[in-house]
């Protein structure tokens, strides 16, 4: 099967649009409500998320942090692949705040799982709440749902979801294409 | 810049077997388990189902704390074994040890021995990782790769930098590993101490040896302070500790002295007033806390890189 476009640039632009707006209405100046992405590639979708709720609503308090959850994740030994970090840069509590996680495709939900226990060396925040831009519907492993979502997809589990990204805040296209090792 | 992400070697017997791409990945991951250490909650749980023994057939503190410290911050469990109290007195060798450790199902070794090549000769025989915490006088990759990892965030990248290392060459491990390591990384390396106390194969090293103490500061951007290691000393290689102090020991005039601000090491322990002033020890150009505090960093990422590693 040839890749399948899933979503173009204008799209995307459309579904970023749409979660900030939905953040803002449900956070308003984000006193208490900081945005973090997960390593690596939830932190670019959650640097272009804040740029577009400072522009959409430029008087907020809204603080942006990075997770690495590398040294949390289950599949420790058990991959492949090994398991490289990145750099968690947090440079405030989530002691009593409402965690936004931000991530750029949800599959099985073992990064979320891992990032829900990372997040605890930070403090205890008082509510977690998860973004997606892409949501792998029916291939879930564990019981996590996304509360904002950019696109639901239907795909079989030997697929994967390629979301191109130029620079960190220019999002290109989603693709939809077979995995032939997996 | 490009990092290879795994490690060249199953074991780390010693810097000489490590490739410059590994200390890279070493340090890199170095980088991220410093942060964690600095978190309010200091634990992952990356090596929760790898058990870990420590074997010290020698003494130790700082390594063994820190090698201890790192172990817990990753989760694993710890065994602790030192040679007083053991089987060893009564005979049992050095292989059957291990093997009767590893019999309890522990994954990985961390050993300390006081004999040259034992962590070498232990990795041929048994079938276990094996880090090696320092063997006679022949290598402690651990400790050169906190020298040089703490150095480099203080300088920047090593490439082409001077870095000087002071004292008994002849007994001490942290010198030769200390030695690859800086070379590995492209620094140029110079020793410098009593004659009597700088082995004679040295040159074969391609290490510049200088005995002006003052003369070999001038030219460095660091200097690593070696303690004289009376326990490995079966003869008298200098005519007095005093004699030695004029000639080797940094004070704060020596410092002042030369024109440029270098970086001052010591892996431990510190004889003050031997080696180095308790002034110079504890000044700003010092940097043996750090050094301490990257250890505990870089034995994180040593054990975690070498546990993906295990089956």
């Amino acid at each position: 099967m040839k890749p399948k476009k899933i979503l173009g640039s204008n799209e995307i632009e459309i579904i970023l649009n749409r979660l900030s707006y939905q953040l803002i209405e449900d956070f308003n100046s984000f006193e208490e409500t900081v945005l973090i992405g997960i390593q690596p590639r939830g932190a670019n979708l959650a640097k272009k998320i804040s740029g577009l709720i400072d522009f959409l609503n430029p008087d907020n308090n809204l603080k942006l942090g990075f997770l690495d959850i590398t040294f949390f994740r289950d599949d420790f030994r058990r991959s492949k692949k090994v398991l490289n970090a990145s750099s968690t840069q947090l440079e405030f509590s989530v002691e009593n705040k409402t965690v936004v996680l931000v991530d750029d495709v949800l599959f099985t939900g073992r990064s979320v799982n891992a990032a829900l226990n990372a997040i605890q060396s930070f403090g205890r925040p008082k509510a977690i709440k998860l973004l997606i831009l892409i949501d792998r519907r029916f291939s879930r492993e564990l019981p996590i749902q996304p509360d904002y979502c950019g696109l639901q997809v239907d795909s079989r589990l030997n697929q994967k979801v390629i979301v191109n990204c130029k620079k960190y805040d220019v999002y290109d296209s989603v693709y939809l294409i077979n995995d032939d090792n997996g | 810049m490009m990092i290879m992400d795994d490690l060249s070697v199953n074991n780390l017997l010693g810097i000489k077997y490590l490739n410059t791409d590994d200390l890279k990945l070493i340090f890199k991951t170095a980088d991220n388990f410093k942060e964690v250490i600095n978190r309010k909650i200091k634990k992952v749980p990356s090596l929760r189902d790898i058990t870990i023994a420590n074997l010290f057939f020698e003494n130790s503190t700082r390594t063994k704390l820190s090698f201890e410290l790192a172990q817990k911050r990753l989760s694993a469990d710890v065994l602790n074994f030192s040679s007083s109290g053991s089987s060893i007195s009564k005979g049992e060798t050095l292989i059957d040890t291990v093997n009767n450790i590893l019999s309890m199902k522990v994954d990985m070794i961390v050993m300390r021995h006081p004999s040259p090549g034992a962590s070498v000769f232990l990795s041929k025989n048994i079938d276990s990782c094996i880090i090696n915490a320092g063997d006679g006088t022949h290598e402690h990759p651990t400790q050169a790769l906190l020298d040089a990892y703490s150095l480099q965030e203080k300088i920047g990248y090593l490439e082409n930098k001077n870095i000087l290392i002071v004292g008994d060459i002849m007994h001490s491990r942290v010198a030769l590993s200390n030695i690859f390591a800086y070379q590995k990384l492209g620094a140029n390396v110079t020793v410098c101490g009593p004659k009597s106390l700088i082995p004679n194969y040295i040159s074969s090293l391609n290490v510049k040896v200088e005995i002006d103490f003052k003369k070999a500061l001038n030219n460095s951007d660091a200097v690593n302070m070696l303690r004289i290691q009376n326990e490995r000393m079966s003869e008298t290689y200098f005519p007095s500790i005093r004699e030695y102090v004029q000639q080797y020991g940094l004070t704060k005039d020596i410092l002042d002295s030369i024109d440029r601000k270098i970086i001052v090491m010591h892996p431990g322990p510190i004889n003050r007033g031997v080696e180095i002033t308790s002034e110079v020890a504890d000044s700003e150009q010092a940097i043996i806390l750090d050094q301490v505090e990257n250890g505990v960093a870089i034995r994180m990422a040593v054990m975690y890189l070498l546990a993906s590693k295990l089956k």
